[in-house]
């Protein structure tokens, strides 16, 4: 209890609840639905020019998916008793719909469309494969050995109605998470109708970006040229997502500043010292205003393709920063002032502890990790089989 | 007909249904009839000196750990330019009293706080397991054997009443003393009050003098803009008070 107060805070709220993993949960969470979002372009929405990073996205959602419990898990301070949650939830509770919503998203939309993407190259690998890697992929086709064009035909139907259900899906996951904090009537920074909304499209927005980041550095250590028709597309669509995102944070905190309630003095406190530097310069700034002038003016110029290729890689880079500054805003920043409006608290993260930054890196790091090995076990693009969306 | 086989199938689902019944349950108290009562607070502001004697009996009484507080007490100095902007005050919740106070003109006043017990409390709606639940008799209770510890709770509650334990590892708040009141005793924190400024409430027993007061006496509960239905009525309340 030895935060620095300034003002007054009720003597519970000194200590801040809820810690850096709880930021790392609706960030991981939001690249879930953001990267499957952009792999539903494809197959729902026809864009065929981001054909490339379709697997890629799946595969991608796939590990970020299976790594998002883990920081609610850390979280909890009774982490054995987590099965609670399914065996006797409280319906009224936005929080306990969490375990429902991720094993609808993960057995009946992802783990699904996955296998029955990547099926035939299961079947085939089961039997170009000798040893453990044969018996993985024969526990992988789940018993199911039939390539034929029939069956191929209808895997392709089913992956259909299941990315069509995948969508709302998405959405329901994320805008989800974003009602776990906007239904919190105490706390006027999160209470908001808006906040499912701007959690949605700044998870399209981070998810494009990630798997924009990956497919390129995937292409550079295959040592492959990036399609750069599939790129750029993607970029758009980064783009269109960016502008809805910001103006919607935009019209929230415009109405906030217009209506200048109870809360406003401490929300505008905040902004202009303990999250000036996370809000204003990270998420506003950098994070946002810097990639959408980019990407814009690359819509506008005709910039030359290196030019192009480096300019996206730094604008995902700033993307994904800026959405994970968002994320620390809306969860650090939501518990930094009184619920008085009269004072303000310091949150000090520790390096090494169960809710510590290296917990956390280590969270952000995972993923890719896992995604390697998914990418071993699951290749996204045959070898051999050029990467383009022609 | 029930064979030996299908019952010992059905122990175990029986197990896990009587656990969920089991589950948001207060403790029940000999000769104690929960439907005939249901519980608040009155708190008479004119009254507290902010002596702090009710944060220490209540730290006494439930084992509640250094720094943290099922009730606690604020000064409030409200100048006549800034009747929006209170200067506020709780040393250590208040426990020791306060040191004398160096605002100049205005008013002072001290404001004890606790858990509203509110009837339709944020709290209990977010809890993701039902460990918080309200008692037939309008308690708002945890369930320390059931709670994960998720603090959902302590951000729902605007009041600031709940706090993790810190050994525990689970929400704990202001019980109403329960364990005393199912009992026929009043909480630690009245009892210990040399003022009367804090008095239990029986909203259900026709006999009990808050009926006589809400009747004859202005009374307010904190933030009712937010509709949680407080059941710690506050005498001569202060706008200022947040």
């Amino acid at each position: 209890m030895t935060a620095p107060v300034e003002g007054f805070m009720y003597p519970n709220e000194v200590e801040l609840a809820w810690s850096v993993l709880i930021v790392v949960y609706p960030y991981v969470t939001g690249l879930v639905a953001g990267a499957f979002i952009l792999a539903s372009l494809e197959r729902i929405f026809h864009v065929t020019a981001v054909k490339p990073t379709y697997r890629l996205a799946l595969l991608t959602a796939l590990a970020f998916l299976l790594v998002a419990p883990m920081p609610l898990q850390l979280h909890l301070g009774h982490p054995e008793r987590s099965l609670e949650m399914y065996l006797t939830p409280n319906r009224y509770s936005a929080m306990a719909m969490f375990g429902f919503v991720y094993i609808w998203y993960l057995m009946a939309v992802l783990l699904l469309e996955i296998w029955l993407d990547f099926r035939r190259e299961i079947v085939l690998l089961s039997q170009s494969t000798t040893g453990l890697r044969r018996l993985l992929y024969r526990a992988l086709t789940l018993g199911s050995s039939n390539i034929s064009e029939g069956a191929l035909r209808l895997d392709e139907k089913v992956g259909w109605v299941i990315t069509l259900i995948g969508i709302p899906s998405a959405f329901l996951l994320h805008g989800y998470v974003g009602f776990i904090f906007g239904s919190v009537k105490a706390n006027p920074w999160w209470s908001t109708p808006l906040m499912p909304v701007v959690f949605i499209f700044s998870a399209m927005v981070s998810g494009i970006a990630l798997v924009m980041l990956v497919y390129m550095a995937m292409m550079k250590i295959r040592r492959q040229p990036i399609d750069m028709r599939c790129v750029d597309t993607v970029a758009r669509y980064l783009l269109y997502t960016f502008i809805i995102d910001f103006a919607l944070e935009m019209l929230d905190l415009v109405h906030r500043i217009y209506e200048a309630d109870e809360s406003f003095r401490s929300l505008d406190f905040l902004l202009h010292t303990k999250l000036f530097f996370s809000q204003v310069i990270l998420q506003v700034w950098l994070g946002t205003v810097v990639p959408i002038l980019t990407i814009g003016l690359i819509q506008i110029f005709d910039v030359p393709e290196k030019l192009r290729r480096l300019a996206y890689a730094v604008c995902g880079c700033l993307t994904l920063v800026g959405i994970f500054a968002m994320r620390w805003n809306v969860v650090i920043g939501g518990q930094l002032f009184s619920k008085s409006f009269l004072g303000y608290t310091t949150y000090k993260v520790d390096l090494i502890s169960r809710e510590g930054e290296l917990i956390a890196a280590a969270l952000l790091i995972l993923p890719f990790l896992i995604l390697a090995v998914l990418m071993k076990i699951l290749p996204p693009w045959l070898e051999g089989e050029p990467v383009s969306g022609d | 007909m029930i064979t030996r086989r299908k019952l010992l199938m059905l122990l175990p689902a029986a197990a896990f249904a009587w656990e969920y019944v089991m589950s948001g349950t207060a403790e029940s108290a000999p000769g104690y009839n929960r439907d005939e009562h249901w519980w608040g607070m009155l708190m008479d502001i004119d009254k507290c000196i902010g002596c702090g004697s009710c944060v220490r009996a209540c730290a006494n009484e439930n084992d509640v750990p250094e720094g943290y507080f099922r009730t606690w007490v604020e000064r409030y100095h409200v100048s006549d330019w800034q009747q929006e902007v209170p200067q506020v005050d709780s040393p250590n919740g208040g426990k020791h009293g306060f040191p004398p106070s160096e605002a100049q003109g205005g008013k002072n006043f001290f404001v004890p706080k606790l858990c509203n017990h509110c009837v339709d409390s944020p709290c209990v709606q977010v809890c993701p397991v039902g460990a918080t639940f309200h008692t037939p008799d309008s308690v708002v209770l945890v369930d320390e054997t059931y709670c994960l510890g998720c603090r959902y709770c302590i951000q729902a509650c605007p009041y600031g009443s709940r706090f993790l334990h810190p050994v525990r590892r689970t929400a704990q708040k202001c019980t109403l003393c329960y364990h005393r009141i199912t009992r026929g005793l009043t909480t630690a924190c009245c009892e210990n009050c040399p003022t009367g400024a804090r008095q239990l409430a029986d909203l259900k027993n026709p006999n009990d003098p808050i009926h006589e007061f809400l009747k004859t006496h202005s009374v307010l509960v904190l933030k009712p803009h937010l509709a949680t239905g407080a059941k710690v009525f506050y005498h001569d309340l202060d706008g200022s008070v947040r």
